[in-house]
């Protein structure tokens, strides 16, 4: 929170006296105690305290509803070790050093480093998506010496003395070491063992660790950039105004003060008064015709507070009181509540209103903003058949905008299905096809390669299952969404995956030749897992016949080339179906398999088995060298497309937002695949565009990555992004009108950002129709958002739901956050709060407008209303030769903006509209025009 | 014909609202699905069409031409005689008119003949009028204290009475620069031969008599300085009933003013004489401004005001011009409604 109950009213004071205004009153209110003052002190004073009173009366409101939700997280509790036993403890209370005990599916109160956990091998799965975005889980281990900590009562007597490095931003080093005091030996601590704040545990019953950072040395508070106070571009604009008028304001009281003085002069000259019924013989400070220059310099003074009407006191307020009502209509938009999680829409600060309708940059986190964060298994290519008839919503985004009533009559046919089956409850699996479902694949022609298809998706994966006790349903936690997709398929499609153990994996099957339900066993002999540089995973396995299988799934590019010769009766159809998955946005992956021969298995073992025991540098290398040769002569058996699940109406919105005029980008922490895919996806990537990538994956950086040598790395990486940089500008310059999309990873994200390079870098970026930054940290989506927000002047917009984006979303000048989802920390740091994404297009292109347009015509109508009161003022002063005279009544002058004309002009600011909803909505371009004027 | 374009009658009933949402118990729970709330209310936004814009124009001139000539017609009833008097009653032979004005001991008493242009109907006004005098100068507006005035047992509240406070350590009543100038040439009048009466009563506001000039106060140690501004007042007569103090206090907004001397209950034939005898005591030599002895009659309207129906007729007149001005324009180069071509930033980018 911004504020405590001590420092409250000091500060807030201090934030409201950042306003010129403000200040120009203050002095008003201080003078008009004095006699130069042309009207009585309580006059002046009485509106600045009324002013400074609602506006503080506020910002105290906003601040303690913040401050709530503050002391929500803080009172979450944890288990932690205290005398003797684990007991439950208050976040608030945990102290460094302290002994936790985390359950499944809790959050890590603080960063903590691993002890032990409830597996043997002291592992633990840890879903970082607060973090990072990412949603598959990761792997953590503790030291061997903590693992046998494995219950409560060993902890008492135990002692360690744990030293690390201060607290720091960075989420993926920590060095460190730990003492145990029995031993006296000292063991280093890595990454490996530390587990951070907002991070979830997963897939583990409960984990102990030691508390080494809590609160604000956390790595997640490190990444958090503090919460500025914001203020809009209008209001900055207004300031700019008020200067004008300031000036005009200075000018007018000179005009004012020279005749005044001259008129005193002349009132007495040699002893002879001219005007005499003022007694110019008997003077005093304010009016002296022997010292003319003193009652000019004080008239001086009295014009400034008289003409100050030019400077609207209330103007401030009854913005913040417009502002705050247009907020209420906001949150109580019944077209941006959702209904399922029953959330509307929440402007918390209403600061920012009308920036919403000057947005010039769109800048989106990809996890649970576009997606749902969830994959659905849709298409299947078989034997050169495509199977499922799913429609995507890039899809139906395009359908619509080519206007094809065809397609939407076919969508409702399936909505129809849907419901009448009453099984699109199932997450993560909307196929639906049903040559191949319930068991019918028997009777389909190529019914062999169909089984061999559906038991590969249920054994190559790493998934562990979960089977209910109590209603015996099986649910999945895998590393990734995508293979929890593809287990639950196989479950729907009749293989279903049931148990895991250390030697395999058990299968319920469908046994093609009996009709009957069969259990199986086969016996997992490798995982060949899945690298971003292989781009494919395999296991290998032996069924219960002793036949030795190999089963991989991988990109089309990579497992295309291992596939053999000979068979390939159906690649060029599957290939077909890949190409045209990939246009609907959908993930792909190619499955193909092979049976192994034993002496070609020995070989293999040998060699792997040597390369994994290897303890060279080159270990993986060897690795990756054997299961090359394995990897071989594949029999190609079809493919699968995965839907990573957009959000609804999500292409439909950006699409409408891109034809308003604003530009988007998308900072994710996922893979560039992934994000590459989700790009298409979302319409934000069409066919036809050309893509710059910069990456920092080229294989000479590699190479020197291996040679360790830090400063050689830093440099040539540099001058890579660089060169990368100014070859994507020459593109740009060379081609006429095509349309770029840039696409940059988080390394070359680093050196783009470095304070040489990010001009460039900005220009690349702003020439380009969309940007991609991907496996982008918090910190780095918090500099991008600034480097645009600086970069191009606009107004910035950022959007986000997790942990990872609040950098972003403080830095940017909206921030906007998607609440509904797990995790408030992004909500809380946001100036609007919506459900969906697709709210965003309601938010912007309507509230937006209206806000915008409404508060822009509500400041023209203040200052011309004040312009015009003071005007008849100066007037008048020019017909009592500037004396000082007011034309009206004091109380009627200081109410004539507070009270007397601020409520036409509220009331236009809160329920104007230019332009109805639907017309906002239907013509975008008026967007554009707006942000012109 | 007057032709009403409503852009905007928003009735969602009919339209989107029933088919894209029936508001479910869940919502109704959080958010009030109003059409207030959804800021969905009928609205009225007329769209500027040259047909519009030009009936606008007609009918307003239509209503203020009348209107203007309705008054200056009774501004032309009133008759009013104004007879500038500071210069001409000076004697020819003065030079020195402030030394002339100053000396207490000349008797200044002046005599002039007014000649009745045209019949004046009772009752006829009798103001004075004084120029260039700044009643509205704030020294000299800030100088009084309404408290004094009000009540008896306030008499030595003086403050903001600077520089006219106390004489002699004593407060004054009433105090400060305003009562203490008060306007003091007196007037008679005789009409052809008979003397004239003139009604000095009511000439206040009642207001002013009643709450803010205390019955129960008598001046006390006015005019008692070396230096006397203007009117000395009787002691044994209440401020209440000081009319011509009440209404010099009635300070004027601007230099240029009149201020009701009187009334006169007679109605006046034209042609007629009025001999005017007035004692020239009030100095506006020493700020070269004018005095002059205004009699009128009044109308509906009030005194001779030409401003006003001018000012009426100028607006109506300027409604008939524009609306003839945009009758030939539209006749002679219409443009299409709602043409997006001329939006600036369409402009902007045909442009480029």
């Amino acid at each position: 929170t911004k504020y405590s109950a001590v420092t409250f009213i000091p500060k807030s004071l201090f934030e409201q006296f950042r306003r010129v205004a403000n200040i120009y009153f203050l002095v008003v209110a201080c003078l008009s105690y004095t006699p130069i003052a042309p009207f009585r002190g309580a006059t002046a004073v009485g509106p600045l305290v009324l002013v400074l009173l609602v506006t503080m009366v506020k910002e105290a409101i906003e601040d303690w509803r913040r401050k709530q939700q503050d002391i929500e997280v803080n009172n979450r509790k944890t288990k932690v070790f205290q005398d003797g036993a684990f007991r439950h403890t208050k976040w608030t209370k945990l102290r460094v050093g302290d002994v936790v005990k985390v359950e499944k599916d809790e959050f890590f109160p603080a960063d903590l480093v691993l002890l032990s956990s409830s597996y043997d091998d002291a592992i633990c799965y840890v879903e970082t998506m607060n973090l990072d975005g990412e949603t598959n889980l990761k792997l953590k281990q503790s030291l061997d010496v903590t693992s046998r900590l494995q219950d409560d009562d060993s902890f008492r007597g135990f002692g360690a003395v744990i030293r690390c490095e201060d607290p720091n931003a960075n989420l993926y080093s920590f060095v460190g070491n730990i003492e145990i005091e029995e031993q006296q030996q000292q063991y280093p601590l890595s990454p490996q063992q530390l587990l951070l704040r907002d991070s979830k545990l997963r897939n583990t019953e409960y984990v102990y660790g030691v508390v080494v950072f809590t609160g604000h040395d956390t790595k997640v508070m490190q990444n958090a950039t503090s919460a500025p106070s914001k203020r809009s571009k209008i209001e900055k604009k207004m300031d700019g105004a008020i200067y004008v008028l300031m000036s005009i304001l200075v000018l007018i009281s000179v005009i004012g003060s020279v005749v005044f003085g001259l008129a005193t002069k002349h009132d007495l000259v040699d002893g002879r008064m001219k005007r005499w019924y003022l007694r110019p013989d008997n003077p005093d400070n304010i009016y002296d015709p022997n010292n003319p220059a003193v009652s000019a310099a004080l008239h001086f003074f009295t014009a400034m507070i008289l003409y100050g009407y030019f400077i609207p006191i209330s103007l401030y307020v009854s913005i913040e009181l417009v502002k705050l009502l247009q907020a209420l209509f906001i949150n109580s938009d019944i077209h941006m509540y959702h209904e399922e999680s029953d959330t509307p829409a929440h402007a918390r600060t209403s600061n920012l209103n009308e920036e919403l309708g000057q947005v010039y940059t769109i800048l989106t986190d990809k996890t649970g903003t576009l997606t749902c964060n969830s994959m659905e298994f849709i298409k299947c290519s078989i034997a050169g058949t495509a199977y499922g008839r799913g429609i995507t919503e890039v899809e139906k985004a395009m359908a619509k905008r080519n206007g094809s009533p065809v397609i939407s009559d076919f969508e409702l046919g399936v909505e129809d299905f849907h419901q009448s089956e009453g099984r699109s409850a199932i997450k993560g699996f909307n196929f639906r096809d049903e040559r191949v479902m319930d068991g019918n694949w028997v009777h389909q022609q190529h019914s062999g390669v169909i089984e061999m298809f559906f038991r590969l998706l249920a054994i190559c994966h790493t998934c562990i299952p979960e089977v209910d006790e109590v209603t015996g349903k099986i649910s999945y936690e895998a590393e990734s969404p995508d293979e929890a997709a593809f287990v639950v398929a196989a479950h729907e499609l009749g293989f279903t995956f049931y148990q895991r153990t250390q030697a395999g994996v058990y299968l319920h099957e469908l046994d093609p030749s009996s009709g009957e339900q069969v259990d199986r066993f086969y016996k997992v002999l490798h995982v060949l897992e899945f690298s971003s540089a292989r781009r494919r995973m395999s296991v290998i396995v032996k069924d219960e016949e002793g036949k030795t299988f190999i089963f991989s799934k991988g990109a089309d590019s990579i497992m295309y080339e291992r596939l053999s010769n000979s068979e390939s009766t159906y690649s060029e159809a599957t290939q077909k179906h890949i190409n045209d998955y990939a246009d609907a946005g959908l993930r792909t992956l190619v499955l193909a398999y092979r049976q192994l021969e034993e002496i070609e298995y020995a070989k293999f073992e040998r060699k792997f088995t040597a390369a994994k025991n290897s303890v060279s540098a080159d270990r993986d290398e060897l690795i990756d060298e054997a299961a090359d040769l394995i990897e071989r002569d594949l029999i190609l058996l079809g493919a699968t497309a995965v839907e990573d699940k957009l959000q609804k109406g999500v292409p439909d919105c950006i699409d409408k937002l891109a034809k308003a005029g604003i530009k988007i980008w998308v900072l994710t922490g996922d893979k560039m695949e992934t994000a590459i895919n989700i790009g298409y996806a979302c319409s934000l990537l069409r066919q036809g565009m050309k893509q710059i990538t910069i990456t920092l994956d080229t294989p000479d950086i590699i190479a020197l990555e291996k040679g360790g040598d830090k400063g050689a790395i830093n440099k040539a990486s540099k001058v890579s992004v660089v060169q990368q940089i100014n070859e994507g500008k020459k593109l740009i310059n060379a081609s006429g009108n095509e349309s770029f999309a840039l696409i940059i990873d988080g390394k070359s994200l680093t050196y783009a950002l470095k304070d040489d390079t990010k001009a460039a870098f900005l220009d690349l970026a702003i020439a380009c129709g969309s940007v991609i930054c991907c496996r982008s940290s918090p910190k780095q989506k918090a500099l991008v958002t600034r480097l645009v927000k600086t970069g191009t002047g606009k107004v910035t917009l950022a959007i986000g739901d997790g942990a990872n984006d609040v950098g972003m979303i403080q830095e940017a000048d909206i921030g906007v956050g998607i609440s509904g989802a797990e995790g408030m920390q992004a909500v809380m740091a946001s100036d609007v709060s919506i459900a969906q994404f697709r709210f965003l297009e309601r938010l912007l292109l309507v509230h937006g407008h209206w806000c915008y347009s409404r508060i822009s015509s509500m400041v023209c109508y203040f200052l011309y209303k004040n312009i015009t009161f003071g005007v008849t003022l100066f007037l008048y002063e020019s017909l009592s030769t500037f004396s000082g005279q007011t034309l009206y009544n004091d109380w009627s002058m200081s109410l004539y903006n507070v009270l007397f004309t601020s409520l036409p002009v509220i009331a236009m600011g809160v329920f104007d509209q230019d332009v109805s909803a639907r017309f906002c909505l239907k013509v975008r371009s008026r967007y554009i025009g707006l942000k012109i004027n | 014909p007057m032709v009403l374009r409503i852009a905007e009658l928003t009735s969602f009933g009919a339209g989107a609202s029933a088919s894209t949402h029936q508001p479910s118990p869940a919502i109704q729970n959080h958010m009030l699905d109003s059409k207030f709330t959804q800021q969905e209310l009928p609205a009225c936004k007329p769209i500027l069409t040259p047909k519009w814009v030009i009936s606008v124009f007609l009918l307003v001139g239509v209503i203020f031409v009348p209107i203007g000539v309705a008054s200056l017609l009774a501004s032309n009833k009133v008759v009013e005689i104004v007879d500038r008097y500071d210069d001409a009653c000076v004697p020819s032979n003065v030079t020195n008119k402030l030394a002339y004005i100053q000396n207490s001991t000349i008797s200044k008493t002046c005599r002039r003949t007014l000649k009745v242009p045209k019949d004046m109907k009772q009752p006829i006004f009798v103001y004075y009028q004084l120029n260039n005098f700044y009643q509205n100068h704030r020294r000299y507006v800030k100088s009084r204290n309404d408290q004094q005035l009000r009540d008896a047992s306030k008499a030595n509240e003086t403050t903001l009475c600077d520089p006219e406070k106390t004489r002699d350590g004593m407060a004054i009543v009433p105090c400060g620069l305003i009562a203490w100038s008060t306007f003091n040439d007196t007037y008679t009048f005789q009409h052809n031969t008979n003397n004239l009466s003139i009604d000095k009563t009511d000439i206040s506001w009642k207001s002013d008599r009643d709450h803010k000039f205390g019955s129960d106060v008598f001046p006390k140690n006015f005019q008692k300085g070396p230096l006397i501004g203007g009117k000395t007042l009787n002691e044994s007569i209440p401020l209440s009933e000081q009319e011509d103090l009440i209404v010099w206090m009635r300070t004027a907004a601007l230099p240029t003013f009149r201020k009701l001397y009187g009334r006169i209950y007679v109605d006046l034939k034209e042609n007629d004489t009025i001999t005017v005898t007035l004692d020239n005591n009030y100095n506006t030599y020493s700020f070269d401004g004018k005095k002059s002895l205004v009699l009128s009659t009044s109308t509906w309207l009030g005194g001779k005001n030409d401003f006003l129906g001018l000012a009426y007729l100028t607006v109506g007149g300027l409604c008939f011009f524009l609306a003839f001005a945009f009758t030939l324009l539209y006749l002679i180069k219409p443009r299409k409604l709602g043409d997006n071509n001329y939006l600036s930033w369409n402009r902007n980018s045909a442009g480029h």
